[in-house]
């Protein structure tokens, strides 16, 4: 089982990575709003049964891969 | 004849990708510790320790987020064992990330506002001038120390920093103006809920000496290693 997991900044979290990429899109001359950056991570499980792959991957994220006071995330489940 | 003054025996753990560790102990040692470089690798502190330093740098190559994966180094348990006794614990700059991915310190270090990293002096003003880690500084009074960071933008929620304020543990605040990364309500150092862990952005081993372009730094490691010194007394 592969679990990915989008990490993003909480919504009012001032993001300078993204104000300077939304900066440089409109450069370009591309007619952007708010850019927000955050992270991937992919992850290979050996766990069988969603459910329980869904519930250890929130304990990574709350433990290492996310830090609650700033970040939020969403995990998707996909069959290898 | 008995010294008059101990040194009292400082741990500075050295994290792989630490590079102020050696600064940090050739500063305790002019200043009157017995500084002793701890390899993270240590699941024990020497047992005389009074005081443990975290030391700036790059541990593990900041990955992930900067401090993350060095809290689980092994001598980490030991730190935050010494640190519920009540022993003094000072985390600067990468020591101040690792104490807060840590939870033994609130709030987060993030990327500075400007996206600059920024190496320069800085003035902060002394909030609280109390044991153990600014007992020698005046209350309001300003120091001169150096910043150099990439992600030194302390952020809590307004809730969590009002609470901080009226615990009186926001010990250090960059002075109007001259704040370098875009930190909430200005916080340049905070504490720890008991008050004996303490996390700053400056640099206090880089301005020991005038000829360093500032000695206001050691006002707050000396004021540890008198805290480091008190507290081996104690316990002797």
């Amino acid at each position: 089982m592969r679990a990915t997991i989008l990490v993003r900044p909480k919504e009012g979290i001032l993001d300078p990575q993204g104000d300077a990429v939304q900066e440089s899109l409109r450069h370009l001359g591309f007619s952007v709003g708010a850019a927000r950056i955050g992270r991937v991570v992919d992850l290979e499980l050996d766990a069988g049964d969603p459910g329980a792959a869904r519930a250890e991957v929130e304990r990574m994220c709350e433990q290492l891969l996310a830090n609650p006071l700033i970040e939020r995330y969403e995990i998707e489940l996909s069959e290898r | 004849m008995t010294d008059p003054e101990p040194r009292p025996a400082v741990a500075v753990v050295v994290f792989p990708g630490s590079n102020d560790d050696r600064d940090a102990a050739w500063a305790l040692r002019a200043l009157g510790a017995d500084a002793r470089l701890v390899w993270h690798g240590e699941e024990r502190l020497p047992p005389e320790t009074g005081a443990v330093v975290l030391p700036g740098g790059f541990s593990y190559g900041d990955y992930l987020r900067c401090g993350a994966i060095a809290r689980f180094s092994p001598v980490m348990p030991a730190v935050a064992a010494f640190a519920a006794e009540g022993g003094p614990v000072l985390g600067i700059c990468n020591g101040f990330q690792i104490l807060c991915e840590a939870g033994l310190l609130p709030g987060v270090l993030r990327p500075n506002a400007s996206l600059a990293f920024v190496c320069r002096d800085v003035t902060v003003r002394v909030e609280r001038a109390e044991a153990p880690f600014t007992a020698r500084c005046k209350r309001r009074q300003r120091l001169v120390i150096p910043v150099k960071h990439g992600e030194g933008c302390w952020y809590a929620p307004r809730d969590l920093v009002d609470e901080l304020e009226r615990a009186g543990r926001i010990v250090l605040r960059y002075d109007r103006g001259d704040n370098p990364n875009g930190s909430t309500a200005d916080v340049a150092g905070v504490l720890g809920e008991g008050g004996n862990v303490m996390g700053l952005m400056p640099h206090p081993e880089h301005a020991v000496d005038p000829l360093l372009g500032s000695g206001d730094g050691a006002l707050i490691l000396a004021s540890l290693v008198d805290a480091a010194r008190d507290r081996l007394a104690v316990a002797v």
